[in-house]
């Protein structure tokens, strides 16, 4: 029975590995990295994958379809280039409140959760930001106010779930319930008046003719693809969602993580009452209404994978510029939002339909399905 | 060297036996045996001739001859990887076979589906129950195909035909009306094996049945399978523990290499010398990396001391030094997969401690990582990867906060890293921008090991390292584990291919049932020995009958 024994051969002629973390060439490792840097510049508006490019590609593909069809509808005011330029701010500064929740909203998701509660936290924030005795420490306060009111509400979310090992939906679903009826409770039900102008003044001030909401929300989405794209803390959230067993045995803390991204969607929510407020000059407990609903639409649309680990910022970006135009469209031709409610539901199915054949088509691309279907 | 057992003598009805084509015989390096016709009276059931099956770059079967007859059970015997789950699923219409005849009582058949297969009445269990948990158990006896009319299911007759199969399994005491949740393993057993015989089925596929199983429930499945056998249904059971195989088998069939080495041997006295020696001799010679002469023993690394999560493992015990392999062997359940993620802070321990160089680790796998631990896990597509992101960020997945500055990633750092590991591991295909799911299974070990060469790893921690890796990729991961042993790393090796542990570490553990049964060096341990005390050992009990 020698033919069972193992028989360890030597096979010398292969040099050895060398030390790990060796001392690298310095000239070396300048001309690779240079190499690197070059052939992955990335393009601004496409995120770090080229899936992610075609996605956004098809999604201005539609943002073009929906002006056209604008312009054919109601040529009498396209054919005004002033009424146009006008129109466009109309639709971003719709898209601004939403916009900047659905950039928080991105976040979660790409993290493999889901935050039901951010309408709830914007109108709590709002109200929060609007009392009597809130108002009275001025702008300052109810800016610091409301950016503390939603990060809180974040941050126990977050440790409801990480800590609490909730399910995403039932913690943010719950906190949906609790923070309206906090919100109706501090305002007593009734509708605060803003008398701050500062504040209400964020709505209505133009800089070089573009209203302040519009460099709101294009600060927010820059700073969103920034942190996904180019920090650590962007890396860790796609690890996160995208294999959170890996990430914890790579040493990832993937609890603090996901603390954290609920807490930036729930500060995101802060940002968003501010600009809410200073537009509807009041806020009440049943504002923000349906807002989660808007942002997750958005995101899917945008390509963002329900199921964590992928998505762009720029995606989510132009479902939300998607909406608006759409919502613009319907208002222009002088159609029912009902109708308007109808066409957003067959798109979000329509997009998330077309994606699934891009993916598919790319998996298989990739070889993938001879694998698994041999 | 005569491998035929003095038990086994040829008999008379030879032509009822499968005849086993010359080159096979070759290969196995011995004539088959055949069985005495009196222990299996019934008629051949099952017969599969040349039966081969490929998937990308594996011959998961090469030729398995297998003969089955109505009231008998037929053991399957192999090594982990020797073909046998491979073996099930084509049984069970889940793959359809390159070539090779399948006769199923006397036609020839292919199954498309596992439907058909059901139709035909071969009926699978598999070691992870496919029961719905919150339906009940009469549901699930009659999962698909209930007793129905205009549509409904008629519940009445479903509890009635339920409680009269369990009575046939002599469990009429489980009520056709309780939910499978609520029932202990044995029982969730039970009725699988009543959602089977609900298909009338004529022979039942058991995958390590009694794995799942406490060891005086063991006595109750065999108790099921006699009655099972008595009204002539033919049971192919599957099992690593030889002592189980001598007390209910009629017959065995041996696998290697997707190869049947022996067929039909009888299952009560074949020594099982024998039956390791079929199960073991190689075909395939693995390459293993010279070790090094015994130099200075390095600084002590890792120290383990009495380790225990209960159901898993208990009270073990190790050490592992700078630039030593230690390689511990044992079966799927051994407990060995777990004792290795307790270490690794991945899973709590309920008593016992973990040093890193004489100092005692808090729980959780950051403190493990950062006193420089490292591992590969035994699932790499869903423990190790993610699989669309490119290569480089898998490599650097653990240590891609340092080369960031200020919270901001560096790509450039880490691409340049990523590829010296490409290059130190002859990665293939090069380019380091790829998507790690276009890679291979051994391309994509490197890159979970590759992660480890980043920083300052001074223990490795592999989980089956070798698993789903074709030959060529496997001599190549071995240097690679033996060059950063020589460089000083300790590395604490699990695997189920005994050979692998051999060739591999400097000292072996073997473990059984959650426990440490046996620490040697690796150059006192042979195979068979090994193989002995993973199988529960009944090589030194002689073979009880």
């Amino acid at each position: 029975m020698s033919d069972a024994t193992p028989t360890p051969t030597a096979t010398p002629e292969r040099p050895q590995l060398p030390a790990q973390s060796p001392p690298v060439d310095p000239a070396e490792t300048a001309v690779a990295s240079e190499a690197a840097t070059t052939s992955n510049r990335l393009s601004w508006w496409r995120g770090d994958s080229g899936e992610g490019a075609r996605r956004n590609l098809g999604l201005i593909g539609v943002l073009v379809v929906l002006v056209i069809i604008g312009a054919v509808s109601r040529w009498d005011l396209y054919s005004n280039p002033d009424w146009v330029w006008d129109n466009t701010l109309t639709i971003l500064k719709l898209a601004s409140v939403v916009g900047v929740v659905t950039v928080g909203m991105t976040f979660v998701i790409i993290g493999g959760g889901i935050d039901l509660s951010v309408g709830a936290i914007v109108a709590l924030s709002a109200v929060w930001a609007t009392t009597v005795a809130t108002q009275s420490y001025g702008a300052g306060g109810m800016i610091f106010t409301a950016l503390v009111v939603g990060l809180s509400v974040g941050v126990v979310n977050g440790i409801l779930i990480s800590y609490g090992r909730l399910v995403p939906f039932i913690a943010t679903l719950a906190m949906l319930v609790a923070a309206r009826g906090l919100a109706a409770e501090i305002s007593n039900k009734q509708t605060q008046l803003s008398n701050n102008t500062f504040i209400n003044n964020i709505a209505s001030e133009k800089v070089l003719g573009i209203p302040l909401l519009v460099y709101i929300l294009a600060a927010v989405v820059a700073a969103g693809w920034v942190l996904l794209n180019r920090t650590t803390f962007g890396r860790r959230t796609v690890a996160v969602g995208g294999n959170p067993e890996a990430a914890r045995l790579a040493g990832i803390n993937v609890r603090r993580h996901t603390l954290l991204l609920y807490a930036l969607s729930g500060l995101c929510c802060g940002i968003a009452a501010i600009m809410l407020t200073a537009q509807a000059n009041s806020a009440q407990a049943a504002t923000a209404n349906l807002y989660e609903l808007d942002a997750i639409a958005a995101a899917i649309i945008g390509g963002t994978l329900l199921s964590g680990g992928r998505g762009t910022i720029i995606g989510s970006l132009l479902g939300v510029i998607i909406f608006s135009t759409i919502t613009n469209l319907f208002a222009i031709n002088g159609l029912s939002s009902e109708a308007q409610n109808m066409v957003k539901g067959g798109i979000i199915v329509a997009a998330v339909l077309v994606q699934q054949v891009q993916f598919r088509s790319i998996t298989q691309f990739l070889g993938r399905n001879r694998l698994t279907s041999s | 060297m005569n491998l035929r057992s003095p038990g086994a003598k040829p008999t008379v009805s030879e032509e009822e036996t499968v005849a086993q084509p010359e080159e096979n015989a070759a290969v196995a390096g011995a004539s088959l045996v055949e069985a005495p016709a009196d222990t299996v009276a019934g008629e051949v059931v099952l017969r599969l001739t040349d039966v081969v099956k490929t998937f990308p770059g594996v011959r998961a079967l090469d030729g398995v001859q297998l003969e089955v007859r109505a009231g008998e059970v037929h053991c399957l015997l192999g090594q982990n990887g020797a073909g046998k789950s491979t073996l099930i699923k084509v049984l069970a219409g889940v793959h359809q076979p390159d070539s090779g005849l399948i006769e199923w009582r006397g036609e020839p058949t292919t199954f498309a589906n596992p439907q058909a297969a059901m139709r035909a009445g071969i009926a699978t269990i598999y070691q992870e129950l496919d029961l719905v948990e919150d339906l009940s158990v009469g549901e699930n006896a009659f999962l698909g195909h209930e007793p129905r009319r205009l549509g409904f299911v008629r519940r009445g007759q479903m509890v009635r035909r339920t409680r009269q199969i369990l009575g046939r399994l002599g469990h009429g005491d489980i009520h056709p009306k309780r939910m499978v949740r609520a029932l202990p393993a044995a029982g969730k057993q039970i009725v699988s094996m009543a959602r089977a015989l609900s298909h009338e089925a004529r022979l039942i596929i058991m995958d390590e049945p009694s794995a799942v199983l406490a060891h005086d429930e063991v006595g109750n499945l065999f108790r099921i399978i006699r009655e099972l056998t008595a009204q002539g249904i033919a049971v192919i059971y599957i099992s690593h523990r030889l002592e189980e195989i001598r007390e209910i088998g009629d017959r065995v069939t041996v696998l290697k290499d997707g190869r049947t080495t022996a067929a039909n041997l009888p299952a009560r006295d074949t020594p099982t010398r024998d039956l390791v020696s079929r199960m073991t001799g190689r075909s395939i010679e693995y390459v293993f990396p010279e070790r090094p002469a015994a130099g200075p023993a390095g600084a002590e690394l890792l120290q383990v001391e009495g380790l225990t999560r209960a159901g898993e493992f208990a009270d073990v015990s190790l050490d592992v030094r700078a630039g030593e392999i230690v390689g511990i062997a044992g079966l799927v359940g051994s407990g060995r997969s777990e004792l290795l993620e307790t270490i690794y802070g991945a899973r709590r321990a309920d008593a016992g401690t973990v040093r890193m160089a004489g100092r005692a680790l808090r729980a959780g796998v950051g403190a493990a990582v950062r006193a420089g631990m490292g591992m590969a896990p035994e699932e790499r597509k869903s423990q190790a990867l993610l699989l669309g992101e490119p290569i480089y960020r898998n490599v650097t997945l653990s240590t891609f906060s340092r080369y960031a500055r200020f919270g901001f990633t560096n790509v450039a750092a880490e691409q340049a890293e990523a590829n010296r590991i490409a290059d130190d591991l002859e990665l293939r295909p090069r380019d380091v921008r790829r998507p790690v799911r276009t890679l291979s299974g051994g391309n994509q070990q490197k890159v979970v090991v590759g992660r480890w060469l980043l920083g300052d790893t001074k223990l490795l921690l592999l989980d089956e390292p070798t698993r789903g890796v074709d030959i060529g990729a496997r001599a190549e991961l071995y240097q690679v584990i033996r060059g950063l042993a020589a460089q000083g790393v300790g590395v604490l090796l699990v695997s189920s291919e005994v050979p692998e542990v051999l060739g591999l570490a400097d000292r072996v553990l073997v473990m059984r049932e959650g426990r440490v049964v046996r620490e040697a060096p690796a150059g006192e341990l042979d195979e068979n020995t090994v193989l002995d005390l993973v199988m529960a050992g009944s090589l030194m009990e002689g073979a009880p009958a």
